[in-house]
């Protein structure tokens, strides 16, 4: 267990506040060794009294650290390291004198930019769920109260009838951010009026996508927002216990979620007899079994009771029988770290933002072939050439934009041609996409789609749980199809039985797995058709990368018979003198792609 | 640790205020000691450290406390700057913790402007 923070510490006086970011993505970077190198650092020009040093959540701007941001200046810090600690503490907390190669630089020939509210990344963003990110030490309850925290608990307690809470809620037209989209108070609503003594209320922290990291992100740097959301809903809806069903995979949030539960419990915030209302709540934490099936509700409440996560037929809906039997209420880690800010703000505010149907902001993890790799927060309406230009930094290494997958394994690729689409639930679907839990993943012109779609279905095969043939037989078939296009083995009548197998697939399962297993394929279908037919008719494959498809070449005008390439073929496929134009022997040729990596003349073509 | 009651939330919060407001980076006033070499042989860590003293004695809790470089008058060090929001930023010389703890009092608790110990009004152009 970590150890104790002090609350008399907080309390302490400083001219400066270094807040480094603690979230997994600066971690794994190396984060703890620079926190650890700045506090000695501090030590040895005796300024500890001075100069406090914050563990905080992630920041968001994952691609640039760990970072570190230095207040009251403001003044943002990229790519820290243990060993320039040193110099960046003598330079701006001695002299005073802020680091610029230290800061974060656009591009070679921009300037330095020491603010952060200044850099794009940061500022086209709108923190509703983040507020505290980067901002509160997650792991010391004070600084959560001091940004308003527990006021909403509070409130509702004091002076709020669980159906206000609803209507409240409701009103504020907040949608389940888990992915479906499902009216968060017409859900409460349902679980409050099924009739029963005992309910349970569930947060789904079960993330399975790959590449996003949304919730786990909420986690680490707000974990009491997550707790407060929920002590909210089981007034609302009268449960007396929750769960938190979290991935194991996430030690670090889990760690953070275990010392918030506990000092929540010894403020009284969580527990029996809440803030003296009388209001009894407590919240248990349950590791799940990494398997992506356990997102969906009823897989997720089988698990939680000890049996094989398989869903079920609906109805009946959490709402009327679900944990034990009991009537239950599941929403998403985001959700529920919205909910103190609509009690608190107020519902008009929050459906002040976003559009017609989608209202307050969605947060995204943005990865692939992007500049500026993160995690963003973002209102509803928002266009996806928004997070990819502005936000993102668009497409690294001069390379074109070519897709957006949104939505995970089960969402679609959105092209260049619909970029401009303001960002809600309705018009992803209305594009072949879907929401989803809010993961991004952007897409270079040296993408092949129709292997994108082969990977994606490769991920769903073997998480499907099985239970309905078309789930499991379809999306193997759909996967053995694909697979044969991308070998250079596909048929014109593949397209056809693709689409038909997809709508049987959608058709015949019983959960959102099988229900959206097919849209990469049909995303794919729909705006890349031509690359399809390239593989199929041509046997070409036009993004050069399908092996079976594909042919390297060297040409001998750009050679200049540097042989570098020649020495690093694993295969000794290359031939030819110094000095001359080198050749590569297709039979012994496994296109590996070496040489091309290797090449610093753009000699070796991919045809 | 007790139980908390609803109202006990506010007094948390107004406890750790001095911690959000610098985070926030707003407060009501700004108070900058520059500490450049020049500065700190001459004394600036004994004005930061005075001016520490003082906002932890008094709990102020709107007052932003900084550091900057060297202010390029290097024989008048130890040097300050007062910011009181929407007003013009005054330059302190020579200053010493007596001169410190009046300027802290009447200027930045009062908002009078110590003009005995004021180098100039304003900063410069900057780009």
């Amino acid at each position: 267990m970590a150890k104790e923070k002090s609350t008399t510490e907080t309390n302490k006086v400083y001219r400066t506040q270094l807040l480094i970011c603690a979230g997994t993505g600066c971690v794994s970077n190396q984060s703890f060794k620079v926190f650890d190198t700045l506090k000695d650092e501090i030590k040895k020009h005796k300024l500890e009294d001075e100069v406090q040093v914050v563990a905080t959540g992630c920041q968001g701007f994952c691609a640039q650290g760990p970072i570190m941001i230095v207040q009251p200046e403001g003044i943002f810090y990229q790519m820290l390291t243990v060993d320039n600690v040193p110099h960046l503490v003598e330079e701006h907390l001695v002299k005073g004198r802020p680091v610029e190669k230290l800061m974060y630089t656009p591009s070679k020939d921009e300037p330095a930019i020491p603010k952060l509210n200044d850099i794009a990344f940061f500022s086209k963003q709108r923190l509703v769920v983040l507020r505290n990110r980067g901002l509160i030490d997650p792991e010391v309850i004070e600084e959560y109260i001091a940004r308003d925290g527990y006021q909403a608990s509070a409130k509702v307690l004091t002076s709020m009838s669980p159906e206000e809470v609803i209507e409240e809620i409701e009103t504020s037209g907040i949608r389940g951010r888990g992915g479906a989209g499902f009216p968060t108070g017409v859900k409460w609503g349902l679980a409050r009026k099924s009739p029963g003594d005992i309910k349970y209320i569930i947060c789904n922290a079960d993330e399975g996508d790959p590449g996003a990291f949304m919730d786990r992100s909420i986690i680490e740097s707000d974990p009491h927002a997550v707790l407060e959301g929920m002590t909210i809903g089981a007034y609302a809806i009268g449960s007396s216990h929750g769960y938190i069903y979290i991935r194991e995979e996430y030690p670090l949030a889990m760690k953070r979620l275990h010392i918030a539960i506990k000092q929540a419990r010894e403020y009284g915030l969580l527990g029996d007899d809440i803030l003296g209302t009388g209001f009894n709540f407590d919240i248990s934490v349950h590791r799940g079994a990494g398997a992506f099936v356990c997102g969906e509700e009823t897989s997720l409440i089988a698990s939680l009771e000890g049996r094989t996560p398989e869903p079920q037929i609906r109805p009946p809906f959490p709402a009327q029988s679900g944990l034990w039997g009991k009537p239950t209420n599941i929403n998403n880690v985001e959700t529920w770290a919205n909910i103190p800010v609509i009690i608190n703000r107020g519902s008009e505010w929050f459906a002040s933002i976003g559009t017609e149907s989608s209202k307050g902001t969605k947060v995204f993890s943005v990865v692939g072939n992007i500049t500026n790799t993160g995690l963003v927060e973002v209102p509803m309406g928002i266009t996806m050439r928004e997070i990819v230009y502005d936000i993102g930094g668009g497409v690294p290494d001069g390379k074109e934009f070519k897709a957006v997958q949104t939505g995970g394994p089960s969402g679609g690729c959105i092209p260049e041609s619909q970029l401009d689409l303001p960002i809600d639930y309705e018009k992803l679907a209305e594009v072949g996409s879907i929401m989803g839990s809010g993961g991004l993943i952007v897409m270079d012109n040296e993408t092949c789609m129709v292997d994108v779609a082969r990977y994606f279905l490769d991920f769903l095969k073997s998480e499907s749980c099985g239970k309905c043939t078309t789930c499991r037989e379809g999306i193997a078939s759909m996967h053995d199809i694909i697979s044969g296009i991308c070998n250079g083995e596909g048929k014109p009548e593949d397209i056809t039985l693709l689409e038909d197998l997809a709508e049987t697939i959608k058709d015949a399962s019983l959960c959102a797995l099988g229900g959206t297993a097919p849209n990469p394929v049909l995303s794919t279908l729909r705006y890349f058709s031509d690359e399809y037919h390239a593989h199929i008719n041509d046997k070409k494959c036009p993004a050069g990368v399908c092996r079976a498809l594909i042919n390297y070449r060297i040409d001998a005008e750009k050679c200049k018979g540097c042989m570098l390439c020649t020495k690093q073929c694993p295969q000794d496929a290359i031939t030819g003198n110094k000095k001359e134009a080198q050749n590569i022997v297709a039979e012994k040729c496994i296109k590996c792609g070496v040489c091309k990596e290797s090449c610093k003349f753009e000699a070796v073509l991919v045809e | 640790m007790a139980k908390l009651k609803p109202e006990d939330l506010s007094k948390i919060a107004e406890k750790m205020k001095q911690q959000t407001t610098l985070r926030a980076g707003a407060g009501r006033a700004k108070v900058t000691v520059h500490m450049g070499t020049c500065g700190i042989s001459a004394g600036a860590r004994k004005v930061m450290s005075a001016l520490l003293k003082l906002i932890a004695e008094k709990d102020v809790q709107d007052v932003i406390l900084t550091t900057s470089g060297c202010a390029g008058l290097c024989s008048k060090e130890p040097m300050m700057t007062v910011e009181i929001k929407d007003q013009a930023p005054i330059k302190y010389v020579d200053l010493n913790e007596e001169k410190t703890q009046k300027i802290f009092n009447k200027h930045v608790l009062d908002g009078k402007v110590v003009t005995e110990y004021a180098l100039a009004k304003g900063s410069e152009r900057v780009s």
